[in-house]
């Protein structure tokens, strides 16, 4: 007998695939789960609307739960409410500040236009002593950053709000 | 099915695939590696965009096609994109300029449809609206470096904005279908459209000391299926495979 819980559990077994210190529960994207018992229904959320790890994301969690002994499992995808960073998990922040990328900070996103770069303390050495490179990075999720002080080149996972 | 809902969709939807392949064009020959990657991170945001909205054209038109039939398998007069996203990408400032131009008419429309009455267009307004402010950050920050830059990156991309210009007019194109979307609560309030655009453009370009060219030639057609040449060649490009293997997937 499948229960959510046992699907929660399981699903934190499914890991990012461009991110893979995160798991799907970690990064916010699973909106909810259902089973019978035998089946399960999952629904997820993609980050970016071109996010091309959407798929796999799907893939890897009904491979995940065949694997764990879940006759059919269904993926659906939605777009409402769109996510956010504030979904990632302080778990997951954690561990992406230890895998060496810069978790999103808090920013209040009210300007758009001639906003000052976001202050975002170095992965490595935590200095405040940084900067933007580039506003986008090697994923669409992520910003382009360096440390002035250590001189570490890093990935800012942006605040989207 | 109701037409003016089917080719209201199509418009913001061809508007983020055509520009979103502009864009992709770059993949490869930016002028530098972190430019290269934010030009197809931001076509990768539209045309993610444009998958969305496809498919709920092609749900709302209701005969069974998919959101990649209208993709590929459009002729030219059925797409409804603006001429601005269809012109070629130039030097870097073009594109940039040409960016700027159109992120920061997109910004104010999401914004406002998020409260549209067609839920699907809400969600993906919603989410559309996140990204394109990360794009007009950047393509705004671009025109105020390279217009308040060098000499010749002045001249330039006012040399850009004197070719564009005479798009821009065609982002607040209004018809019968806006009014009829207007009618049933689809499109909300967009009266003062044009104001709030200029109010951020004329804010850029003072930045970017750069002059609005006081040629005031305008051309439109695209939200009727009338395109410049460029349409063409866009999808001989990009239908290619859908054409030359019908239903070929991969
Ligand atoms: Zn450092």
């Amino acid at each position: 007998m499948v229960t959510a819980s046992d699907l929660w559990l399981w699903l934190e077994e499914v890991s990012d695939p461009e991110i893979p210190v995160l798991t799907v529960v970690d990064l916010g994207v699973i909106r909810s789960v259902e089973t019978d018992g035998k089946n399960a229904h999952i629904v997820i959320t993609p980050t970016y609307s071109g996010c091309p790890a959407m798929k796999m994301i799907e893939d890897q969690i009904i491979e995940k739960l065949k694997e764990k002994g879940v006759d059919t499992c269904t993926v659906d995808l939605t777009l409402a409410p769109a996510w956010t960073t504030d979904w990632i998990s302080e778990e997951g922040k954690n561990k992406l500040r230890e895998y060496g990328i810069a978790p999103p900070e808090n920013e209040p996103d009210k300007t758009v236009l001639f906003a000052k770069p976001t202050v975002v303390p170095c992965p490595q050495c935590r200095s405040l002593n940084t900067r933007m490179i580039s506003l986008f990075g090697s994923t669409a999720c992520k910003a382009h950053y360096q440390c002035n002080d250590c001189l570490e080149p890093y990935d800012y996972f942006k605040c989207l709000r | 099915m109701n037409q003016a809902h089917v080719d209201f969709v199509l418009r913001i939807a061809d508007d983020s695939l055509i520009l979103g392949h502009r864009l992709s064009e770059w993949c490869g020959h930016g002028p530098v590696l972190e430019e290269d990657i934010a030009m197809t991170n931001i076509a990768l945001d539209l045309i993610g965009q444009a998958t969305s909205l496809l498919s709920h054209a092609a749900t709302l038109q209701g005969e069974g096609k998919t959101g990649d039939d209208l993709a590929f398998l459009r002729f030219d007069r059925e797409y409804r994109n603006l001429l601005l996203v269809e012109q070629p990408n130039g030097d870097f400032g073009m594109t940039m300029m040409r960016q700027f131009l159109f992120d920061a008419y997109r910004t104010i429309l999401f914004e406002r449809l998020q409260s549209s009455s067609d839920e699907m267009i809400a969600a993906i307004a919603e989410k559309s609206l996140k990204e394109t402010k990360y794009h007009l950050k950047h393509s705004s920050e671009w025109v105020i470096r390279l217009g308040d830059g060098t000499e010749e990156s002045h001249a330039r991309i006012q040399e850009s904005l004197n070719t564009l210009w005479r798009y821009a007019n065609e982002l607040f194109y209004t018809d019968a279908v806006d009014d009829e979307m207007r009618n049933t609560g689809i499109l909300p309030d967009l009266s003062d459209l044009r104001q709030q655009w200029e109010n951020t453009v004329n804010h850029v370009f003072q930045e970017a000391t750069l002059t609005i060219p006081t040629n005031n030639w305008k051309q439109e057609g695209g939200r009727k299926g009338m395109h410049s040449e460029h349409l063409g060649y866009i999808l001989a490009e990009m239908q290619y495979m859908q054409r030359a293997y019908p239903n070929m997937e991969w």
